[in-house]
C-alpha cells in the first residue's frame, strides 16, 4: 500500500506492504541507513528518529501510521552540512565509540533537551533510559548532552 | 643551528576520533547497510529444543511461496567443512560443528536449515513455515548434573560429558596449605552474560563468477582468520577469498569466532551466483552468539594470620557448551594464567574440568577467563581479610610484589613485565578518601543504613601476545607508505571496530614523521588492501597494532632520510622530519617538502645507493612478552536489605595500562569497561531451564545496563611504562571490566556483612540480596 511522508524535509512516497516497520521502510525504502536495529523488543532505542518532531522508536511504528507525518531521522539532523550542536558535542566528549547507537542516542537527546533545555545529570541518565549504549558505560554520552545543552542555552 | 628533536605532540593527546563525523551524520556503513543488486536473503531455521533427534525436514509449505529461491538443509552440504576451533589443550574431546545439524540438535538456537528468499520479510515467513520434525531428548544444563553417572551425553559417542581436562600447577599447593594458619574455602559460580554488541552479527557474501572471486563483507573482529577459515570451509584458494570488515558495531570478543552463518552465506553465494545476506536478529544474538563465562568452582586459599598468602587452589567446571567455538578452551586456561592475580603466591594450582553440555559455546567476553580469575581471588581475598580480622586494603598490600621486583615471576609461570601495585592501590584509596569512607559505614549503620565499601587490585594479561605462547599468530603487521604527493596513508592488520585506531594510529605516525594528523590515512580491514593481519582482541590493537605501525614508520623514515640527503646534499644520519618537511639538521635552512621527496623516490631516476625505489615498509610486529596493566578499584554501594535494592555511590578506578596514547580513548575504554563489568555483577545472567531452552533471550528479560545504574566513575591513573613494545603502552580495551565485577559485589557483600553474609553469587539482584539478608537477620 501507498505511504507518504516527509522524511528530512523530503515528501516521499513508497508502495509497502501493511506489515512494514516504518525502521525498514526507512532503511530499506528509503536507503537511509543511519536508524538502526538492535533488537526488537523496543527496548534498545537504536532506531529513535523524530516523528513529528517526537523522539520514536521506529521499530515500534508501523510505516502507515506515519502516513502524512513528517520523520526526522540522523542523515537530516545536521543542518546545513553543519553538525547539530548535540552531534558537535558528542564528537567532543567521545561519546561513541563503535557508534551504533549514536543516532538513536542523539535523536533522543534532542528531545530530551526540548523538554528540558538544563538537565541535571540525573535526569540525562534517567532520560536516556530508554537507549542501550554497549560501548561507553554511557558516562561520556551524559558529558556530551550536559555541554550541548550549555551550548544550545548559548543561543 | 640544530633543532631538538620534537616533542611528542600528538601522542598523549586527548585528540577526538577522525571516525566520529560520518557516525555521527548516520553515513557509516555497517554490513546490513550495503546495498548490493540482486542480493538474496538468508533466514535460519534453528532447533527449538536444547536437544533432539531430527526426524525429517519437511519444506513442501514452501514449493509455491513467491520467492523463495532455494533451501539447504545438511545433506545439501556436503563437502563443506565444519566450523573451525583453536586453541585446544592436550587430550582435549572436539566435536565436529557441522554447519547445519544433520540428525541431532545439540543447542536450542543450532541452525537445522537455511531459507534463502528474494526479500527479507519472506526469508522471515518462509524459514517459520519450515517443518522439522524433532524428537526432543532430556538435554544436559546443569554441570554437576552432567557429570553424574548415567547423566544424558550432549555427544552420544563420547563416554561422557567431559570435554577436557586441564591443570596448571606452581609450587606445592597441598605443602602450602598444611602450612597456612588459616584455610578460607568458598564456592563461586560466574554465570553466563552475554557479550551483546549492539550491533548484532551480519554478513554479505558475493561470489563474482567471472573473477571466480568471493568476497565477504562480515561484521568480524578478525577478517584475515575469517579468510583463511571460509576459504577452507567452503574449498576456495584463501586468494580467491576477500573479506572485508565495513563499521563493526562492538565485538567484545563475540566477533573474533568463525560463525556457521559466515561459512552458509559464502557456500550458497557462489552455488547461486547471487549476493547472499543474513542479519541476526536480536533473540538469534542471544541463542546462537558465543556467551561469556560460565565457571562453577570452589576456591580455597591458605594464609598467615599476618594476612600472607601461601597457597591457592581453584577447581572448576567450565560450561563449554555443545560445541567450542574459536577459542572455547583456550579462554579457560587464561583463568589459570591469571589465578595468581597481583600477589605474590607462592603456591597455586588450578584444575579444569570442561564440560558439554546443551547450549551454545563459552568463549571470549570482554577480559575471557581473566575476570574470571580476578573475580574468584578478590572474592577470597575479601573473605579471607574477614577470617583473619585485616582490612581488605591491608591484607592487598600485604601480599603485592615491589616495584623493584618486576619483572615478577609468577607460581602461574608468566613474568609480569612492569608494575607499581601498591602505587595504583594508594592512589585509589586517597581518591576515594577510604578512611573517611569506612567512617562513613559505621554512622551510617548507626542510622540503619547499609554502606559496603568493595575494593579490587588486578592485573591482566594484555597485548596477545607472544606467537608462541598463543599458539601461533600473535604478531601483528602494518605498512606504511608515503603517497607520491606526501600524503601518509597507514594500512594495518588489526581490526578495530569501535576502538578509535584510526585515531590513535594516526597519532603515531603524525610524531614519528613529523607531519600533520590531517594528512594521514588509516585503512584496516580488508584483506585484498592491508597486509596479511591477525585482529583485534585481548587488548592487542593498540600495543602489538600499533608497534607495529611505529616501526613501519621508522623503516619508511629510514629510506625516506636517505632519499632526503641524495636531494639536500647531506649525511642522511643528519636528516630530521619535522611540520611536515625534512630537514638537514646542521643546515636548516636546507628543507624539502614530503612531496618532493617522495617524487623522487616514486620516479626512481636517481636512487641514493643500495636504496629500492618507492616509500612503502611493512613490519610485522612480534611482541616478545605480554603486557601486564594492572589496578585498583575502590566502590561505595549501599544496599536496602529490606527491599535487595543497590545503589552504587561511587566509582573511583586507577589503572595503570602504562603509555597511553589519547587519553580521552582510554577513558572511554574504562568507562564501558566498568560498565559491562558491574553490569554482570548486578544484574546480568543467562538462564537456561532444565530442557535446554534459554529463557530471558531477549532484551526485555534479560537486565542490561542503563545510564541510570552508575554514579559518574571517578577515572584517575598511575603510569608504568612496559619494555615489551617501543609504545611502553599496555593494553586498555579490558582493564574495567576486570577490575569492576569484584568490586561492586564486594561492596554489596561488605554493606551485608551485618547480616552474616559472606558471598553472594551474582548477579547481586535484589531478590538474592533479600533473601540472603531475610534469612539471616542482623546479627549485631
Ligand atoms: S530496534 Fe531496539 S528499540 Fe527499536
Ligand atoms: S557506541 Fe557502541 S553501542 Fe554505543
Amino acid at each position: 500500500m501507498e505511504v507518504s511522508l516527509s522524511i528530512n524535509g523530503e515528501v516521499r512516497s513508497f508502495d509497502v506492504e501493511p506489515r512494514t516497520l516504518l525502521v525498514h521502510l526507512l532503511r530499506d525504502h528509503a536507503k537511509l541507513t543511519g536508524t538502526h536495529v538492535a533488537c526488537e523488543t523496543s527496548i534498545c532505542g537504536a532506531c529513535t528518529v523524530l516523528l513529528d518532531g517526537q523522539a520514536v522508536k521506529s521499530c515500534t511504528v508501523l510505516a502507515v501510521q506515519a502516513d502524512g507525518c513528517e520523520v526526522t531521522t540522523i542523515e537530516g539532523f545536521a543542518e546545513d552540512g553543519k553538525l547539530h550542536p548535540i552531534q558537535e558535542q558528542f564528537w567532543e566528549k567521545h561519546g561513541l565509540q563503535c557508534g551504533f547507537c549514536t543516532p538513536g542516542m542523539i535523536l533522543t537527546a534532542y528531545q530530551l533537551l526540548e523538554r528540558n533545555p538544563d538537565p541535571s545529570e540525573a535526569e540525562i541518565r534517567r532520560g536516556i533510559d530508554g537507549n542501550i549504549c554497549r560501548c561507553t558505560g554511557y558516562q561520556h554520552i551524559v558529558d556530551a548532552i550536559q555541554a550541548a545543552a550549555v551550548e544550545l542555552g548559548k543561543k | 643551528m640544530a633543532k631538538a628533536p620534537a616533542a611528542p605532540k600528538f601522542i598523549g593527546s586527548p585528540i577526538k576520533r577522525r571516525e566520529d563525523p560520518k557516525l555521527l551524520r548516520g553515513l557509516a556503513r555497517y554490513v546490513d547497510d550495503i546495498d548490493l543488486p540482486g542480493t538474496l536473503h538468508m533466514a535460519i531455521v534453528r532447533s527449538s529444543f536444547g536437544r533432539a533427534g531430527i526426524r525429517s525436514v519437511d519444506i513442501n509449505a514452501l514449493t509455491d511461496l513467491p520467492g523463495v529461491v532455494a533451501v539447504y538443509t545438511a545433506a545439501d552440504l556436503e563437502g563443506v567443512g565444519p566450523v573451525p576451533v583453536s586453541g585446544l589443550v592436550p587430550d582435549a574431546r572436539v566435536p565436529v560443528q557441522p554447519v547445519l545439524a544433520n540428525k541431532e540438535v545439540r543447542f536450542a538456537g543450532e541452525p537445522v536449515a537455511a531459507v534463502i528468499c528474494e526479500t527479507r520479510y519472506g526469508a522471515a515467513d518462509a524459514a517459520a513455515l519450515v517443518d522439522v520434525d524433532f524428537e526432543p531428548k532430556e538435554a544436559v544444563v546443569d554441570l554437576e548434573k552432567a557429570l553424574a553417572p548415567g547423566a544424558p551425553k550432549v555427544h552420544e559417542d563420547y563416554d561422557d560429558n567431559v570435554a577436557f581436562n586441564w591443570e596448571l600447577v606452581g609450587g606445592d599447593v597441598e605443602k602450602g596449605l598444611a602450612e597456612a594458619d588459616v584455610i578460607v574455602k568458598q564456592k563461586i559460580v560466574n554465570g553466563r552474560v552475554v557479550p551483546l554488541a549492539l550491533e548484532t552479527r551480519g554478513v554479505l557474501a558475493s561470489y563474482d563468477p567471472g573473477e571466480e572471486k568471493l568476497t565477504l563483507w562480515s561484521s568480524t573482529q578478525v577478517p584475515h582468520k575469517l579468510r583463511t577459515h571460509i576459504a577452507d570451509q567452503i574449498g576456495m584458494a584463501e586468494n580467491r577469498v576477500r573479506v572485508i570488515t565495513p563499521e563493526v558495531g562492538g565485538g567484545f570478543g563475540s566477533k573474533l569466532n568463525i560463525y556457521r552463518e559466515e561459512a552458509l552465506a559464502a557456500y550458497i553465494s557462489r552455488d547461486l551466483g547471487r549476493p547472499v545476506k543474513w542479519i541476526e536478529s536480536r533473540s538469534e544474538n542471544f541463542l546462537a552468539t558465543i556467551h561469556g563465562r560460565g565457571q562453577m568452582g570452589e576456591v580455597e586459599m591458605g594464609l598467615m594470620k599476618d594476612g600472607t598468602l601461601i597457597a591457592l587452589r581453584y577447581t572448576v567446571l567450565a560450561d563449554c557448551g555443545a560445541y567450542y567455538q574459536y577459542l572455547t578452551v583456550a579462554i579457560f586456561t587464561l583463568t589459570g594464567l591469571m589465578i595468581p592475580g597481583p600477589y605474590k603466591l607462592p603456591n597455586v594450582e588450578m584444575k579444569v574440568t570442561g564440560v558439554f553440555t546443551n547450549k551454545i559455546a563459552t568463549d571470549a567476553y570482554r577480559g575471557a577467563g581473566r575476570p574470571e580469575a580476578t573475580y574468584v581471588l578478590e572474592r577470597i581475598m575479601d573473605i579471607a581479610a574477614a577470617e583473619i580480622g585485616m582490612d581488605p586494603a591491608e591484607i592487598r598490600r600485604k601480599n603485592f610484589p615491589a616495584k623493584s621486583e618486576f619483572p615478577f615471576a609468577t607460581a602461574a609461570g608468566l613474568s609480569y613485565d612492569s608494575g607499581d601495585y601498591a602505587g595504583a592501590l594508594d592512589k585509589a584509596l586517597e581518591n576515594a578518601g577510604y578512611a573517611d569512607m569506612r567512617r562513613e559505614q559505621v554512622e551510617a549503620r548507626k542510622e540503619g543504613r547499609y554502606l559496603g565499601i568493595g575494593l579490587s587490585t588486578y592485573v591482566e594479561v594484555c597485548g596477545m601476545g607472544p606467537s608462541a605462547a598463543l599458539g601461533g599468530q600473535g604478531w601483528e603487521s602494518a605498512r606504511v607508505r608515503v603517497e607520491p604527493g606526501g600524503k601518509v596513508t597507514v594500512f594495518s592488520g588489526a581490526s578495530p571496530h569501535g576502538q578509535g585506531q584510526k585515531t590513535s594510529f594516526a597519532q603515531l605516525v603524525a610524531d614519528g614523521l613529523g607531519v600533520d594528523i590531517n594528512n594521514i590515512e588509516v585503512i584496516h580491514g580488508d584483506t585484498d588492501t592491508v597486509p596479511f593481519g591477525v585482529g583485534t582482541f585481548g587488548s592487542r590493537g593498540t600495543v602489538v597494532g600499533g608497534s607495529a605501525v611505529v616501526i613501519a614508520c621508522d623503516k619508511v623514515k629510514e629510506k625516506m632520510a636517505r632519499y632526503a640527503a641524495m636531494k639536500l646534499e647531506a649525511d642522511a644520519s643528519d636528516i630530521e622530519f619535522a611540520g611536515g618537511k625534512v630537514y638537514v639538521r646542521s643546515a636548516p635552512e636546507k628543507s624539502a617538502d614530503f612531496a618532493e621527496i617522495a617524487g623522487l623516490a616514486y620516479s626512481a631516476m636517481e636512487l641514493p645507493p643500495g636504496t629500492d625505489p618507492g616509500l612503502e615498509e611493512t613490519h610485522f610486529f612480534e611482541p616478545p612478552n605480554f603486557t601486564f596493566p594492572f589496578g585498583a578499584h575502590v566502590v561505595l554501594a549501599e544496599v536496602d536489605p529490606a527491599t535487595g535494592d543497590v545503589k552504587i555511590l561511587r566509582y573511583v578506578a586507577v589503572d595503570d595500562v602504562g603509555n597511553q596514547i589519547n587519553p580521552l580513548l582510554v577513558a572511554g575504554q574504562i568507562h564501558g569497561g566498568i560498565a559491562q563489568g558491574a553490569g554482570q555483577a548486578l544484574e546480568e545472567e543467562i538462564l537456561y531451564d532444565t530442557g535446554g531452552q534459554l529463557i530471558n533471550g531477549s532484551l526485555m528479560h534479560y537486565s542490561l545496563p542503563k545510564a541510570g545504574l552508575f554514579p559518574r566513575f571517578e577515572l584517575d591513573h598511575t603510569t608504568t611504562p612496559t619494555d615489551v613494545n617501543p609504545l611502553g603502552a599496555k593494553g586498555v580495551g579490558e582493564a574495567g571490566t576486570i577490575g569492576s565485577t569484584p568490586a561492586v559485589v564486594n561492596a554489596v557483600v561488605d554493606a551485608l556483612s551485618p547480616f552474616g553474609v559472606r558471598h553472594l553469587d551474582m548477579p547481586v539482584r535484589p531478590e538474592r540480596i533479600w533473601r540472603a539478608a531475610a534469612a539471616k537477620g542482623e546479627q549485631g
